[in-house]
């Protein structure tokens, strides 16, 4: 999965084997007993000034992986290189130099600004922690921010309670921007907007995508709207990725049974077209994080389930130019030494 | 879906394309400082603006007021003793002939003074162990369980054995009055501490985990500016509900301390010895009672009302309604 349609390209963010194992404790000494593997060896690449779109059913470890990338936890294991810079494992007080690089915006605009503090500490925050301007300058930065979200000036002395949910989340937009980041992580950003303000936002997005040179990935479980934006588009499940694809080839020619599944369950505005769909419903419910199958995590609800998806997990392989898939339904040189292992 | 159309709505201009000219309309303020917002608010608040007007009175009758009633309330007269009110003795005497006025001016001193700082300690101890406890993982047990401990400790004897314990030393040290001032301040502060500290841990548990916290960590905020930017102001209601409660609380250990003979000596009038003083009298002059009430009351009181626009004026979701 090293190179993913972007030839020649180096890659902005590169994500190698990303583990996120929370731990489960019990009884009275605090003893691990189990984790939940939230995220489970996921690798990808991001190239610079694209969007990767990241879907998949909630709970599947999209928004952990978002943060782990981040590093707002502290990672399981694997390497995440930031612009030629390993920042998997360094301390937290070492990342603080390196935070002004990558920000995120939240799906919760409501939860993600503090209601104590006004539009103006909301958005100078980052600049207070980093730039170390002075009053003047930064409230300039701060105009220049709202005009670029489109936020009318008057608002700076508002408090967050005071604004529509989609003014809310330019608020968090603005202040992801305040300190000029390359890259983005966008945490279900339109989630909790309506229909018409998910719009605005998305576009928004990608207005300044286009003038700042951003670089985004993308969590949704919105399948249409990730169709919009993304330029490639992973999807996860049970935490791990399951086929990663350009937009255009993961939405017309589908590999993974899990994607296919998702792919039909798209609603149809056509109501001719409609009827003609045929979904694919899965049965069953997500296995628990916790106690993930033996081999293929999806093995329990495939519809096309064999023998060997129950015995190893499928590697990850690229089945077109630029789309990787992790199913044993398309690695057949492998099927058979799989076979003479299992016999 | 690829091409969404983008509604109009009421969120003001929408044009994104590059920086335009900008023109203040009337309606716009600059960033101003917060606290112009709170004092708004606070002005609006009736009952805070009344508790303040009796705060700052009841402040002056004992801080200004001995520098103008001019008597010594030590002063034992055995011949006017249990007088009522008259323009020598306004508020009448003791049994032993002291000026009430002036006994009530001086005894405030002290209460007031022993209440506001032990308030203010209490509430320093409590706020950083609850902070540091709810915040920080790795000290929560030990903190939470230290203040158990302190809760499951009797007071009284421990108040008890300090005073046998320090009593002399800090008198010898910094006199008689000094030395008891802090002792019974800082007795009062440690054994009063572990209401706020569990309160704030609580709310400390449920904010860490609200998404600006987050946010903030994305940004880059050190630990410590965390808490003081995002998680103090949001426990501030709590934090101000103890600290009234607080007040009131210590003014009357004080008073209870004085009573068992372990506080400030007996020659020195606080407000709650008058108030056991004139307890044995009660039947024939009841206001040698009420006035020390009234006064421990209305400072408690206007306290508790200040406490409360304060409360609603520094939460903006509150504000201006």
């Amino acid at each position: 999965m090293a190179d993913a349609g972007g030839i020649g390209r180096t890659p902005l963010l590169e994500v190698r084997g990303l583990k996120m194992h929370f731990p489960i404790t019990s009884g009275l000494l605090r003893r691990q007993i189990g984790a939940v593997k939230a995220v489970d060896d996921v690798s990808f690449d991001v190239f610079p000034r694209e969007t990767l779109g990241m879907v998949g059913e909630s709970g599947c470890g999209k928004s952990t992986c978002g943060r782990a990338v981040l590093r707002l936890y502290d990672i399981t294991a694997g390497t995440i290189r930031l612009d030629g810079v390993e920042i998997g494992q360094i301390p937290q007080p070492r990342l603080r130099k390196l935070r002004p690089k990558m920000q995120m915006v939240f799906q919760d605009p409501q939860a993600s600004l503090n209601p104590r503090m006004t539009v103006a500490g909301i958005i100078g925050e980052p600049l207070d922690e980093h730039a170390g301007w002075g009053r003047r300058q930064k409230l300039d930065r701060i105009y220049e921010l709202m005009d670029a979200v489109g936020l009318n000036r008057n608002f700076v002395n508002r408090y967050p309670h005071e604004f529509s949910g989609g003014q809310r989340q330019r608020i968090g937009i603005a202040r992801a921007l305040a300190l000029n980041p390359a890259f983005i992580v966008c945490d279900e950003p339109i989630a909790a907007l309506d229909v018409s303000i998910q719009a605005q936002v998305v576009n928004l997005l990608e207005e300044l995508q286009q003038r700042f040179g951003l670089t985004y990935l993308f969590i949704s479980h919105d399948l249409s709207m990730v169709r919009h934006i993304a330029t490639r588009v992973a999807v996860m499940y049970l935490g791990k990725i399951v086929e990663i694809a350009p937009r255009e080839r993961l939405y017309a020619d589908p590999k993974h049974p899990y994607t296919q599944a998702l792919l039909s369950a798209v609603p149809e505005p056509d109501p001719a077209a409609e009827r003609r769909v045929e979904r694919i419903i899965l049965k069953g419910d997500v296995p628990s994080p916790a106690n993930p199958p033996k081999g293929c995590n999806f093995c329990t609800r495939c519809p096309q389930v064999m023998e060997i998806c129950r015995e190893i997990d499928p590697p990850t392989q690229e089945v077109a130019p630029g789309q990787f898939v992790a199913c044993h339904l398309y690695g057949e040189p492998r099927r058979t030494t799989a076979e003479a292992t299992a016999a | 879906m690829t091409d969404l159309p983008r509604p109009i709505t009421e969120e003001g201009p929408h044009e994104v394309s590059g920086p335009k000219p900008f023109a203040p309309d009337e309606a716009f303020r600059p960033p101003r400082n917060q606290w112009w917002d709170v004092w708004d608010q606070f002005r609006t608040h009736k009952g805070a603006l009344a508790g303040s007007f009796v705060f700052v009175f009841i402040i002056l009758f004992v801080g200004v007021g001995p520098w103008i009633w001019q008597v010594d309330p030590g002063f034992i007269d055995i011949r006017a003793r249990n007088q009522g009110p008259s323009w020598a003795h306004p508020l009448g005497t003791d049994q032993l002939g002291r000026d009430m006025l002036a006994r009530m001016m001086f005894g405030g001193r002290i209460s007031v003074a022993v209440g506001l700082t032990a308030m203010f300690l209490g509430l320093l101890i409590g706020t950083l162990v609850g902070v540091l406890a709810g915040y920080f993982r790795r000290v929560d047990g030990l903190l939470m369980r230290t203040t158990d401990l302190f809760l499951a400790l009797p007071l009284l004897p421990l108040l008890l054995v300090m005073v046998l314990l320090f009593r002399e030393m800090l008198s010898q040290r910094l006199g008689e009055a000094a030395g008891v001032f802090l002792l019974i301040v800082v007795a009062i502060g440690i054994t009063s501490w572990m209401q706020t500290a569990r309160i704030v841990r609580g709310d400390v548990l449920a904010l860490k985990e609200r998404e600006y916290v987050l946010a903030a960590r994305s940004i880059g905020t050190p630990p410590r500016r965390v808490v003081t930017r995002h998680i103090l102001p949001n426990v501030l209601s709590p934090i101000m509900v103890s600290a009234t409660l607080g007040i009131a609380s210590a003014i009357i250990t004080e008073s209870a301390l004085s009573f068992l003979g372990l506080g400030f000596p007996p020659d020195f009038p606080t407000w709650g010895r008058l108030l056991f003083d004139g307890r044995d009298w009660i039947e024939q002059y009841p206001a040698r009672v009420i006035w020390p009430g009234l006064f421990i009351s209305l400072t408690v009181l206007s306290v508790n009302f200040i406490g409360d626009g304060l409360r609603d004026a520094l939460d903006p979701r509150i504000r201006g309604r």
